[in-house]
């Protein structure tokens, strides 16, 4: 990294104070790799419980908090927070920024993520993780014992808290902080889906923030939102979780169509096919996402009006995907491809995601959907999507931006070991779940009977299932062995779109001189049309850089600390918190920060150096 | 600090707020940040609606609301809003010091509010109506009391800017500070006008 200005400065507190995008992106990077490790763990042990009938692996009440654990952590720790990294990297060096709108509360996003995520986890050396599915369905959820749930309503509040933030964040960067040339037609699509993917964090979240609240003071507080006796109802929860969950499976997904976008282009060597096209389907899609929450309650007896419409909705979305589908095979016509890694994973999430498509809209029909309900067929269906799609393009994105995020390449020969041996164990682990779904293998279910023709294939999905984790083992040694690989990591795969256009690593500023962009793919625009290097829109001067700061860590570690007040309903726990994070909110409010600016010696003198 | 040098021997531009890339972005990061408030008090009206009629017993709408009490607070937190108007043309004019005299009316209005909620949930816990006593209680506490948290960090805020700028004159710095808490507030009192209909106005009359 650029340790110019920083040079004063130790390691650690640099990284604990930072506010530059490109190290928090890569933060995030860890803590979602890190988290994405739990729960991968927690589905083996799933997996390892389920591999013969009437295993006693784990007892009843572990596997529902494993299973609780592997859902909750997954979708918000996870694949959230990796790409919110690449997020974080990227869209600011496409879109030709310096840093994004508010560094500070990027920042703040994070580390409320980080630390709402060990709250959450905390609650395995307390007593109990939460046991009631990641949905926390009330009353399950409101009558659950121990102080399981009460971690999970507070961990989620402290980590949405900060999701909600960088959403914003992601919104007003790509509004306002465009490079002069760089019009909302001519962003890359990987900024494009950030936008819309932000658009719906914002709308998506509170909706969640309130289901959650109310939980709180049903579980806490002795509210009777969710208890019958006395009036409350519970499908009212269902509802708050649903617009919150279903935006949030496209808050997954959309990324990975922007990343899979900017691959196949690269590797195809062609301009995206139907730029507009997919620009748009990316908006309706985003817009859809919020039309259709009740197919998740169709059981719940909505009655066939409020069914028929909200089948009909998702039906509906299957339109835009298709758009985008055929967009990425046409440009894939015609193009030179080359089956780098990063490639490998976008053109084996076509058919994958197909599938998980395929089966969403099987799952659409609400007649039938009363016989896949809560079975495994519901299970494989959103794997094939979630790793098909969200997870493939998290892997892509590493072998992809890689070398511009660490200054190396990832090994491309273990690479393909790595994402063969992914692909064969995804299809194995989920494959065969249609099936045991189709037969009448319930989910969530901690165990299954001998001689009932389900013992083949949950074996076979269990191997499949230590494939993809002996995969994703050759991935992290593939970090480690390819660190050497520090040559031709500027530009390497022939970028279209101008982060490539950066040093690597990337200097601390982005761009000496913000470049001016003349179209579409800008800086492969400069290298069919112009000198191969992006034309500046101002003369070099001094920079001015935002100064690093230790509030947002302790703002979040007072909230985290009144959460954890909370949870245990202490008082003095809860206004200690509290103190500490108004009184860190206030300190941030009172001072004047005009961050510092950086001399046009050094920017020169470290130019020069890039050559 | 540039900023404030400058300020001191230059004419403010016509809009202040939205004269440097932070002022910008903060107004626009701010108005996204209310659209994810709307949401939230949408979800919290929503909520409120399904079950306002689940009283089990325990005194409902009909019988606690009293509309004068309530049309006092309407007035009240209305007023404030026209207060920060005036702020706000202020801030434009480059009028510092009426812009803080009509800040402080606002701050003055908003904790006046505040008084009066506090008076009417104490009124109301005493009539009978706890927290935990039924579903219309629990959503009808934390609908209004949500709104009144909101009010209540308002009026914190928007002191904090005033003890904290008493002396600075405007300059392009605190400029957006002060225009977002007059958005912010503009909003809390949108907010009261829908639970003045949907919670008061449907409790007594519908």
């Amino acid at each position: 990294m650029s340790n110019s200005s920083t040079s004063k400065k130790s390691v650690l507190w640099d990284w604990l104070t930072t506010v530059d995008h490109k190290k928090i992106g890569i933060m995030y990077f860890f803590g979602g790799l890190f988290f994405f490790t739990i729960a991968g763990l927690e589905a083996m042990l799933m997996r390892i419980q389920l591999m013969f009938p009437e295993m006693s692996f784990l007892h009843e009440q572990t596997y529902n908090e494993v299973l609780t654990m592997h859902g909750t952590t997954m979708l918000f720790l996870a694949a959230m927070p990796l790409f919110f990294a690449f997020m974080n990297f990227v869209v600011p060096l496409q879109i030709g920024a310096r840093d994004v709108a508010f560094p500070f509360i990027n920042s703040l996003g994070f580390w409320l993520f980080l630390f709402g995520g060990l709250l959450l986890n905390l609650s395995w050396f307390t007593g109990g993780a939460p046991d009631a599915g990641w949905t926390a369905y009330a009353p399950l959820s409101t009558t659950s014992a121990g102080h399981g749930l009460d971690y999970y309503i507070m961990g989620l509040q402290v980590s949405g808290a900060g999701t909600l933030m960088s959403g914003i964040n992601f919104l007003v960067t790509i509004v306002n902080m465009r490079a002069p040339g760089m019009s909302m037609m001519r962003m890359p699509l990987f900024t494009w889906t950030t936008f819309v993917t932000s658009m719906l964090i914002l709308f998506a979240f509170p909706a969640l923030t309130v289901g959650l609240l109310l939980l709180m003071m049903d579980r806490i507080f002795g509210g009777a939102f969710f208890d019958v006796a006395m009036g409350g109802n519970v499908v009212i929860y269902q509802h708050l979780f649903w617009i919150f969950g279903h935006p949030e499976v496209y808050i997954l997904i959309l990324p990975a169509f922007g990343i899979f976008s900017e691959v196949i282009s690269t590797f195809a060597k062609k301009r995206l096919f139907g730029y507009s096209a997919m620009v748009f389907a990316t908006m309706i899609i985003g817009f859809l996402g919020f039309m259709v929450w009740a197919h998740h309650m169709f059981t719940v007896g909505m009655g066939p009006i409020a069914n028929a419409i909200f089948a009909v909705a998702t039906m509906a979305i299957a339109v835009p995907t298709g758009i985008k589908i055929f967009n990425w095979l046409l440009t894939l016509w015609g193009g030179r491809i080359r089956f780098t890694v990063a490639n490998l994973f976008a053109l084996a999430f076509i058919p994958s995601f197909v599938m998980g498509g395929v089966t969403g809209v099987q799952l659409a029909m609400s007649a039938a959907d009363y016989q896949f309900h809560d079975t495994y067929f519901v299970v494989a269906h959103f794997h094939y999507v979630i790793i098909g799609g969200s997870v493939f393009g998290i892997f892509s994105a590493t072998f992809y931006w890689w070398p511009k995020m660490f200054g190396y390449r990832l090994s491309e020969s273990l690479g393909r070991w790595f994402f063969w041996l992914f692909l064969i164990g995804f299809h194995l682990t989920f494959f065969v779940q249609h099936f045991l779904g189709l037969i009448g293998m319930p989910r969530r279910v901690a165990s299954y009977l001998d001689g009932q023709g389900l013992n083949e294939m949950n074996f076979i999905s269990s191997m499949g299932a230590f494939m993809m984790a002996f995969a994703f083992i050759l991935l992290v040694i593939n970090v480690f062995v390819s660190r050497k690989n520090t040559d031709d990591v500027q530009d390497p795969w022939d970028g279209r779109t101008l982060e490539w256009a950066t040093t690597s690593p990337v200097q601390e500023y982005n761009f000496a001189q913000t470049p001016l962009v003349r179209e579409l793919d800008a800086f492969w625009h400069e290298k069919q049309f112009g000198d191969g290097r992006m034309k500046a829109a101002e003369p070099l001067d001094d920079i001015h850089m935002p100064n690093g700061s230790i509030l947002p860590i302790i703002i979040t570690t007072g909230l985290t600390v009144a959460s954890f007040g909370v949870i245990y309903s202490t008082w003095s726990i809860i206004i200690l918190g509290l103190l500490i994070n108004f009184g860190a909110m206030f300190v941030r409010s009172i001072k004047e920060d005009h961050g510092y600016h950086i001399p046009v010696s050094e920017i020169k003198r470290e130019q020069g150096e890039g050559k | 600090m540039a900023d404030q040098h400058a300020a001191a021997n230059q004419p403010l531009p016509a809009n202040p707020e939205k004269a440097t890339l932070e002022g910008r972005n903060k107004y626009l990061g701010f108005w996204f940040f209310l659209g994810g408030e709307t949401v939230l008090f949408g979800s919290l009206f929503g909520a409120y609606l399904g079950l306002r009629g689940s009283t089990e017993g325990a005194p409902g709408p009909d019988e606690l609301f009293h509309l004068d009490l309530v049309f006092i607070m309407t007035m009240i937190l209305l007023t404030s809003s026209l207060t920060s108007v005036f702020a706000v043309i202020n801030l434009k004019r480059g009028h510092f010091k009426k812009l803080l005299v009509w800040m402080w009316a606002t701050v003055a209005l908003g904790a006046a509010f505040l008084s009066f909620e506090i008076y009417e949930f104490y009124e109301y816990y005493h009539q009978g109506l706890g927290f935990t006593v039924s579903a219309f209680a629990s959503s009808f506490y934390t609908l209004v009391g949500t709104h009144g948290a909101h009010v209540a960090f308002g009026v914190a805020w928007i002191t904090t800017l005033l003890i904290r700028y008493r002396k600075s004159g405007i300059t392009l710095s605190n400029a957006p500070k002060f225009y977002t808490a007059v958005l912010y507030w503009h909003f809390i009192d949108v907010v009261w006008v829908f639970i003045f209909t949907v919670v008061y106005l449907l409790g007594v009359g519908g």
